[in-house]
């Protein structure tokens, strides 16, 4: 019995790779097994290779795998473009339609399956997806009642008949593969789920409903990948708790409109990516410099310019944290899990209404579009705080306006919102003094940029940073942020098994930066390795610049378009920790 | 009820004297009391410019944002707060060149909210280069050698991509210019006024005299119907655009909050925020 593998399923764009593995891994979810998915995809509608991988775990897991157990090919270039990551002795479900060969080299077992004919015998070629899947379902031994169960829920809305055409394709592809390879592979038995309840979601699922749970009631966006599924999640749902998605004409127009509700006292969001983000920066100045509470979400992908739009990267962290002209308070925070791409929602809302700024909520590809297991979320955890919001402003003697932006210890103003009476004030971008009138005078400037500027002195935000931190004296900190932290994870306990000693930090808050926090932890290490999706290292740079210690904070980059490996953050620790792995394993008798 | 008094402010505006833009203050003051609007319910949202400044000096809620950009901005507030009555404005610049494609959206959306454009033909604020507006040939510090670009019909655009309300009309005509405000807050979906506001610094050619021998008054014309489509966009291209009046009004077209799946009559400001915990748990149950 096994605790893990990996299955992953390859084809052209648009015949059925999708809902393959959407169906097997709803099943697997349903008995209760970890799941962390990963899509290959391009920026383009129908054709061009596509394959989503899934890995299955009796426990917690949030990294892809090295390598594959499984691989179910709808074409040749399937084959040969995944089977090097098959392990000795894995096997390819091909469709027999195209007489699908093994490369040379590959040590694995072919079961061609007549995925096309027997889906055509049944109606519809579009029935691939079923018998890929039925026969997937069978060599893992699983019992076929849970899959079918999920195939009811996918198809029950169409009618009976088509559920059922559907259940036999999945008997059918089941049947086949079975008889072919003499039953359920033994090699591939899992253990048994622990059978606790989960939640199977992608990132942006997580911030959409974090959003409906904050009382973000307005989402004004423009599409554009890997964002569009924030806004397509809300479209669904938003109109059953009185509120709307826009799709404006631009990203321009989404954060204006969205600056625009907040000011209004409705909670509103955007969500963009990278060259939505640059369109975005003129207004997320606005928004600082009016003190009006804006969360945008940046779904950070492969750029600079339309870059790999379909691709992991986290190279957005200079523009979100220094992007926009001028000196504005504004506050970045990173998710590095399902939870947390719902938790972080949730506290942005709060923490720009309280702070009465930009909060911006980087996630990255793999973490927005990734799909993979989530504990069950807390409804007790949902807390709505809506800062320093003032009514029933009793009359005054004079035509004096509010002093929305009165100066006080903490920078903090009374905000008050329109259509409360006694309560005009004038909000303005060009620098103003406390009514919001506008004021050029050298006093008043310094007075407001200092007041803007001490609300995030004492900024509080739950875990700035996460930490993993067995060690007082480790070989390596090993830091991260986004989609990088289960891969560490994984690498750490191979680094365990050889005897490097490492502590794990994710950064959460990346502006202002918890300096102190940071600072103890690089103290404490002989090195530090900062994994980041990029070319010149903006993380690593942003903490030389809080934290000093150039020499011993390392660059670990990766910057081709994919997710890093835990065999790459193995190497890479082991090089940094001055690991002799050859030595090591002559001296213990692996070699 | 308030009277126009009451939505004027103690802040001097920093306007030209002669500008016309102190005339189009005076109509949203006036149209806002004639049509028993109270200060704390009217929100201006005005733009980058000369006349984006207009919002600072009307007594009522309202936001300055950046260029170009007050139409998303105030479509935002009234999604917000259905209760507040909109009014969105700004110059030829911001509206017709760094804003002009807000401009076409809104108009498609249709969202119950007023645009005031003060329409100078000129950059002011920049002191004096060209304007999608400007005439062909118009000579200004960016175009020394006279505009050699068409000059933009925001009028006809505005009607070709389903505009609602059209109306235009000029500064010195105060009563006309104030009555079709008031028109326009009261028509329920998206109204466009565009207003010859001249500027008296940069602009010798669209001067007051020129707007007065050039224009062409609909009010003195009793057959005109703002009800035919086809009328007014012929009219709009038969007279180069030099008419004021109400040019276009399509009163069946619902306006976009009422055409919103689920969106309530209740202002979404006044909403409960808040999920239940049936509510939380069936959302969540979908993804198991």
């Amino acid at each position: 019995m096994i605790s893990q593998l990996s299955w992953k399923i390859g084809g052209q764009q648009g015949e059925g790779v999708e809902s393959t593995d959407r169906i097997f891994s709803t099943a697997l979810n349903r008995l209760g097994y970890y799941l962390y998915g990963y899509r290959h995809f391009s920026s383009r509608i129908k054709g061009g290779h596509t394959n989503n991988k899934i890995r299955i775990s009796t426990k917690p897991i949030r990294a892809i795998s090295d390598d594959l157990d499984i691989l179910v090919a709808f074409d040749q270039e399937s084959i040969d473009l995944n089977a090097h990551e098959l392990c000795s002795g894995g096997v390819i479900v091909a469709d027999a339609k195209f007489n699908p060969t093994v490369p040379e080299g590959v040590d694995a077992k072919l079961f061609p399956v007549p995925i096309t004919s027997i889906a055509e015998e049944l109606g519809t070629s579009l029935m691939k997806n079923m018998v890929a899947s039925g026969a997937s379902w069978a060599l893992l031994g699983l019992p076929l009642e849970v899959f079918n169960k999920a195939v009811q829920e996918e198809f029950g809305r169409k009618g009976q008949a088509i559920v059922d055409k559907n259940i036999e394709a999945v008997k059918r592809g089941a049947d086949f593969v079975l008889e072919l390879a003499g039953g359920p592979l033994d090699q591939f038995k899992l253990e048994p789920a622990d059978g606790k309840q989960k939640l199977f979601m992608i990132g942006n699922d997580a911030i959409g409903l974090g959003a409906l749970a904050a009382g973000c009631r307005i989402m004004s966006a423009y599409p554009i990948t890997p964002a569009s599924e924030i806004m397509e999640y809300l479209i669904k749902k938003l109109p059953k708790f009185g509120g709307t998605v826009v799709q404006t004409e631009d990203e321009i127009a989404a954060i204006t409109m969205a600056i625009g509700s907040n000011y209004a006292g409705v909670r509103s969001m955007t969500a963009s990516a990278g060259p939505g983000l640059s369109l975005m920066m003129e207004a997320i100045g606005l928004a600082g410099m009016t003190e009006t509470p804006v969360v945008i979400v940046d779904t950070q992908r492969g750029g600079p310019s339309t870059g790999l739009p379909t691709k992991q990267e986290q190279s957005d962290i200079n523009a979100l944290i220094y992007g926009t002209h001028g000196e504005i308070p504004k506050i970045v925070i990173s998710p590095s899990s399902i939870e947390e791409c719902f938790y972080d929602t949730v506290e942005a809302f709060n923490l720009a209404e309280k702070y009465q700024v930009p909060v911006i909520v980087a996630t990255d590809l793999q973490l927005s579009l990734g799909k993979q297991s989530c504990e069950m979320l807390d409804y007790n955890k949902i807390q709505i705080e809506r800062g320093y919001i003032v009514k029933d402003i009793p009359d005054r003697e004079d035509k004096s306006m509010f002093n929305r932006y009165a100066i006080t210890e903490n920078g903090i103003s009374p905000r008050v919102l329109p259509g409360e009476k006694n309560g005009i004030h004038h909000v303005t971008g060009v620098e103003h003094d406390e009514s919001g009138r506008p004021s050029e005078s050298t006093v008043n400037r310094k007075r407001m940029m200092d007041k803007r500027l001490r609300k995030l002195d004492d900024l509080k935000i739950t875990n700035p940073i996460h930490l993993h931190a067995p060690h007082t004296e480790p070989d390596l900190l090993i830091v991260g942020m986004g989609s990088t932290g289960g891969t560490i994870d994984q690498a750490r306990l191979r680094l365990n098994g050889e005897g490097i000693t490492s502590n794990h930090m994710t950064v959460r808050q990346l502006h202002p930066f918890p300096t102190e926090l940071i600072m103890a932890e690089i103290k404490k290490a002989k090195k530090v390795l900062v994994f980041e999706n990029n070319a010149t290292g903006q993380l690593a740079n942003l903490m030389k610049l809080h934290c000093g210690n150039h020499d011993k904070i390392l660059n670990a980059l990766k910057y081709d378009g994919s997710p890093f490996l835990p065999s790459e953050v193995f190497e890479e620790c082991a090089k940094a920790a001055g690991y002799k792995p050859h030595e090591e394993l002559v001296q213990n008798g692996n070699l | 009820m308030a009277t126009f008094k009451e939505f004027r402010n103690n802040i001097k505006p920093n306007w030209c004297p002669g500008c016309g833009d102190f005339s189009v203050q005076a109509a949203i003051q006036r149209a806002a009391a004639n049509v028993g609007l109270e200060p704390e319910n009217l929100a201006v949202i005005s733009g980058i410019g000369c006349s984006g400044r207009i919002s600072g000096y009307i007594n009522a809620y309202g936001l300055h944002g950046i260029h170009g950009r007050a139409l998303p901005i105030a479509q935002g507030v009234k999604l917000a707060n259905r209760d507040l009555t909109v009014i969105a404005s700004g110059g030829d610049g911001d509206g017709f060149a760094i804003g002009i494609g807000h401009t076409i959206h809104a108009i498609r959306r249709n969202i119950n909210i007023t645009y005031v454009v003060m329409d100078n033909q000129i950059y002011g604020l920049t002191k004096g280069q060209t304007s999608p507006r400007s005439g062909e040939g118009f000579k200004t510090k960016s175009t020394p050698e006279g505009s050699i670009e068409s000059t933009l019909s925001p009028l006809e655009l505005a009607i070709s991509a389903g505009a609602t309300f059209v109306a235009q009309s000029f500064s010195s005509d105060l009563k006309q210019l104030t009555s079709l405000i008031e028109q326009g807050i009261q028509h329920e979906g998206f109204s466009l006024i565009n207003v010859f506001s001249p500027c008296v610094t940069f602009n010798k050619v669209n001067t007051y005299d020129w707007f007065k021998e050039h224009i062409t008054n609909l009010d003195t014309m009793p057959d005109y119907d703002p009800s035919n489509r086809t009328l007014a966009m012929t009219t709009l291209m038969d007279t180069g655009s030099m008419i004021t009046g109400l040019i276009y009004q399509n009163k069946q077209k619902k306006c976009y909050e009422d055409l919103i799946h689920g969106f309530k009559p209740e202002a979404l400001v006044n909403q409960s925020l808040a999920l239940s915990e049936t509510e939380f748990d069936n959302l969540v149950a979908e993804f198991r």
